[in-house]
């Protein structure tokens, strides 16, 4: 099991250093067009082929995984933190406090997001730089994804609420606040862990069909969710099986991502 | 004896028809619908499925050779226009009965016209006759003929009745009585339309046997394009009408003798910059988008050639205006696409005092040239273009933002809020007529996408396309109407209100056990001559 780990965390290494590096790494520039090359299968110029437009789908890999592995991330973390935040406080204070707090997330969940998406993509302005489109993409998924992870994290919190040490950091006159932040939250690690890890393939498939509403990358970035939009032909697939390489990679890395948990985490 | 057999094959084979043999049963062709029909009722159609159905069911006086673009006498034997374009007199053939047995006549006619004509019914069909307010005038002088009087002359008055099923005013079963080769025998919704041949159909082939030879045609409703190619594979549907790019190379693999790419359809890709007065885009772009050279300029920078070659996988033709080479009398063949040449579109725009500071286009006013272009979303092969058009303009330093739209929201910002800068789609073209895009060329129509509704015309040669698509749709001399389009499609070359990029081809599936399919860019473009159709068994190898 160590050496699952070892390598887990060898290839989650080996792959942030590639997307970091991309510039040097990368054969080629990821928007530049081979018009030439389209749909070229690998070879030593494309290593992983090209694309319908003939952009080599190596460099736009490695494009779109700086992309995914650091905004996805930082939108779980968002996420995460949003859900800690509310369903950590809900737990713990419990009461009235909860079930509102409870009722606002299940409204939140209830509520027409396809919906609430189209209207705010009909209120964003069309000349935003593909950078920025990224960056809204991943706040709304961030702030659009906690609540499903709140009402578990408020399960957890009520739980350790009437649990044995902190009625004991109670009755040493710790106040609520430190006894959230000092006990409940640390103990809710492994729940808020394993939200975090399962969020980051969520939010990468979700980034894929906003493209579809408009609100994902915009064009020339690649993200794996544009990169996965072009398995949809099956037709092309079978043609072309090379064009799979960003489904194995978001397999491998979420895969990696469970290897390198800690197993109480997973347990949790 | 086997002299008259051996004339009989010569027939044949000068009509460049099979037929199935004598004992043989003509089969069930299957293809899909790729949405639930609407309607039934001929006269209401006003979508793709139930016009497949009428298509295949209903009997028309008049019908556009789908081949041959000519038109042809079907339930008419003659007709002919008179009173300057505003009365039509037919002849009818003598004879027919509808599906149910019921004789059809001249009543039948009036009927027809009467109920199509009703604002009441709000047929969509009715409302293409109606060139003018007021009523029509229809008389029955004999059970064979029939004349048709309209308030106003209606160019290519003989033409729309090719959409006009003939419908019957004294049967029982009302719309589904026809007059076509096939009838409505059976409909489950969201599942399949079954038609079952007619057998009082009137059309004989060159034996003297009844059409048509199919003894039912099964139209599976079926949304999905992967299961419609899936299902083509395994032989359970014999024909795919208007099929992808991508599915026709990957079929063209492993079935060459079963794909047909028949030439450019009418169907273009288009896009246009917003040129309406208060929209709200800053007045420094709007000066641009008001601008010809600009314009031009766009178009000379955007290679149509790659787009075919490379979104389209050289199944389109780069499109030189509203009139696509398919539609053999309109276009003008004297106009040529604009070639691909930033050199020349940087030229362009330097005599609009633009100027390139680096990488980076700058304006008279140092603005840098950057507008966004919106598309639907989920459609690939635009998607697709507006990437490929992002980069052509980059090379003369113009930054493109491509956002893609659901479409309600695109048609929000086209045709409501304005809020838009380039807007790129496609324009499905059903008729041949240049009456039928009156409604787009016409500065106080809604449909003037780049600046509609104008209480008067904005420029001089919105001026000159409005006189000139009047002139053409007041004369019944077809060369007139003709050189009058023409100038039509000359200004809109030399002023790029709508930037046509591509033509796409018209490319359609067949098995090849289906006999005497014939393709054509004219919708329906594979089962067009549906009597002539059946199905014999494939010789081994013979895929």
């Amino acid at each position: 099991m160590k050496m699952i780990r070892k390598i887990a965390t060898g290839f989650l290494g080996v792959m942030f250093l590639a997307a970091v590096f991309a510039e040097i790494v990368a054969p080629a520039p990821y928007a530049k067009q081979f018009r030439e090359w389209p749909n070229a299968p690998p070879s030593r110029m494309h290593l992983l082929g090209t694309d319908e437009l003939g952009r080599d789908l190596f460099s736009r890999l490695l494009y779109g995984s700086r992309v995914s592995l650091l905004l996805a991330p930082a939108a779980a973390l968002l996420a995460t933190i949003m859900a800690a935040s509310v369903g950590g406080a809900a737990g713990y204070i419990g009461g009235w406090v909860e079930r509102i707090v409870m009722t606002c997330t299940d409204l939140a969940m209830s509520l027409p997001w396809l919906f609430l998406l189209l209207t705010v993509r009909a209120i964003l302005p069309l000349n935003v730089a593909p950078f920025s489109s990224l960056l809204i993409t991943f706040m709304l998924l961030g702030l659009l994804g906690w609540a499903a992870s709140a009402r578990v994290v408020c399960a957890g919190a009520r739980s350790l609420r009437c649990s044995d040490f902190v009625l004991q950091a109670r009755a040493c006159g710790s106040t609520p606040y430190r006894v959230l932040v000092r006990h409940v939250l640390p103990n809710l690690r492994p729940v808020l862990f394993a939200q975090f890890l399962t969020s980051i393939p969520v939010f990468i498939l979700t980034e894929a069909n906003l493209g579809l509403l408009g609100l994902g990358v915009s064009e020339p970035l690649p993200s794996w969710g544009s990169l996965l939009r072009g398995l949809e032909n099956w037709s092309s697939v079978q043609a072309n099986p090379w064009r799979l390489a960003p489904l194995v990679l978001l397999v491998l890395v979420v895969s990696g991502f469970q290897f390198i948990l800690p197993r109480e985490g997973l347990a949790e | 004896m086997r002299r008259v057999n051996f004339a009989i094959l010569n027939v044949a084979a000068l009509l460049g028809a099979t037929f199935p043999a004598r004992s043989q049963s003509g089969g069930e062709l299957c293809f899909v619908l790729r949405s639930e029909p609407k309607t039934f009722n001929p006269m209401l159609v006003d979508d793709e499925s139930s016009e497949t159905i009428r298509y295949l069911t209903g009997g028309v006086l008049i019908r556009v050779n789908r081949k041959t673009q000519a038109l042809e006498p079907e339930l008419a034997v003659s007709w002919k226009i008179s009173e300057g374009g505003k009365k039509i007199t037919f002849r009818l053939r003598d004879g027919l009965s509808f599906s149910d047995g019921t004789p059809f006549n001249a009543e039948d006619v009036a009927f027809t016209m009467r109920t199509l004509m009703d604002p009441n019914l709000h047929s969509p069909t009715g409302d293409s006759f109606r060139a003018s307010e007021g009523s029509i005038h229809v008389e029955v002088p004999s059970p064979r003929d029939v004349s048709v009087e309209f308030p106003a002359p209606v160019a290519a008055l003989e033409r729309l009745f090719d959409q006009v099923a003939i419908v019957s005013s004294h049967s029982p079963k009302k719309e589904a009585a026809v007059l076509g080769p096939f009838s409505v025998a059976d409909y489950k919704s969201g599942s399949y339309v079954l038609l079952k041949r007619n057998p009082f159909y009137w059309k004989k082939d060159a034996l003297g046997r009844s059409l048509p030879y199919l003894d039912s045609i099964r139209l599976d409703i079926q949304q999905n394009r992967d299961l419609e190619l899936l299902r083509f594979r395994r032989g359970e549907i014999q024909l795919i009408n208007s099929l992808d790019a991508s599915y026709f190379e990957t079929l063209a693999k492993e079935a060459p003798a079963a794909v047909r790419d028949v030439g450019p359809s009418l169907d273009s890709e288009q896009m246009w910059f917003n040129q309406f007065a208060t929209a709200p885009v800053p007045d420094y772009k709007k000066e641009w988008f008001h601008s010809a050279n600009f314009r031009v300029a766009i178009s000379e920078a955007i290679s149509r050639e790659d787009l075919c070659r490379v979104v389209f996988s050289g199944h389109a033709r780069p499109a030189v205006g509203p009139v696509s080479p398919a539609n053999l009398f309109w276009f003008n063949s004297s106009l040529q696409p604009h070639a691909h040449n930033p050199q020349d579109a940087l030229h362009r725009l330097q005599q609009d005092g633009f100027r390139l500071d680096g990488h980076v286009l700058r304006d008279a006013g140092g603005h840098p040239v950057e507008f966004s272009l919106i598309t639907n979303s989920g459609n690939k092969s635009r998607e697709q273009m507006a990437t490929m058009i992002q980069q052509d303009l980059e090379q003369i330093g113009i930054r493109l933002n491509v956002v893609t739209l659901d479409f309600p929201s695109l048609i929000e910002r086209i045709s409501r809020s304005f809020d838009y800068e380039l807007c790129l789609l496609g324009l499905v073209n059903v008729d041949l007529d240049p009456n039928a895009q009156m409604s787009v060329w016409l500065s106080s129509s809604s449909n003037h996408q780049w600046n509609p509704e104008q209480k008067a015309p904005a420029t001089p040669w919105e001026a000159e396309i409005d006189s000139l698509m009047k002139s053409q749709a007041s004369t019944t001399d077809q060369n007139r109407r003709k050189r009058y389009f023409d100038q039509v499609q000359q200004v809109v070359w030399e002023q790029q209100p709508f930037i046509y990029l591509v033509n796409k081809n018209a490319l359609a599936a067949v098995s090849p056990s289906l006999k005497n399919a014939v393709p054509v860019v004219l919708r329906p473009q594979t089962y067009w001559n549906a009597e002539d159709l059946y199905l014999a068994p494939v010789r081994p190898g013979g895929h």
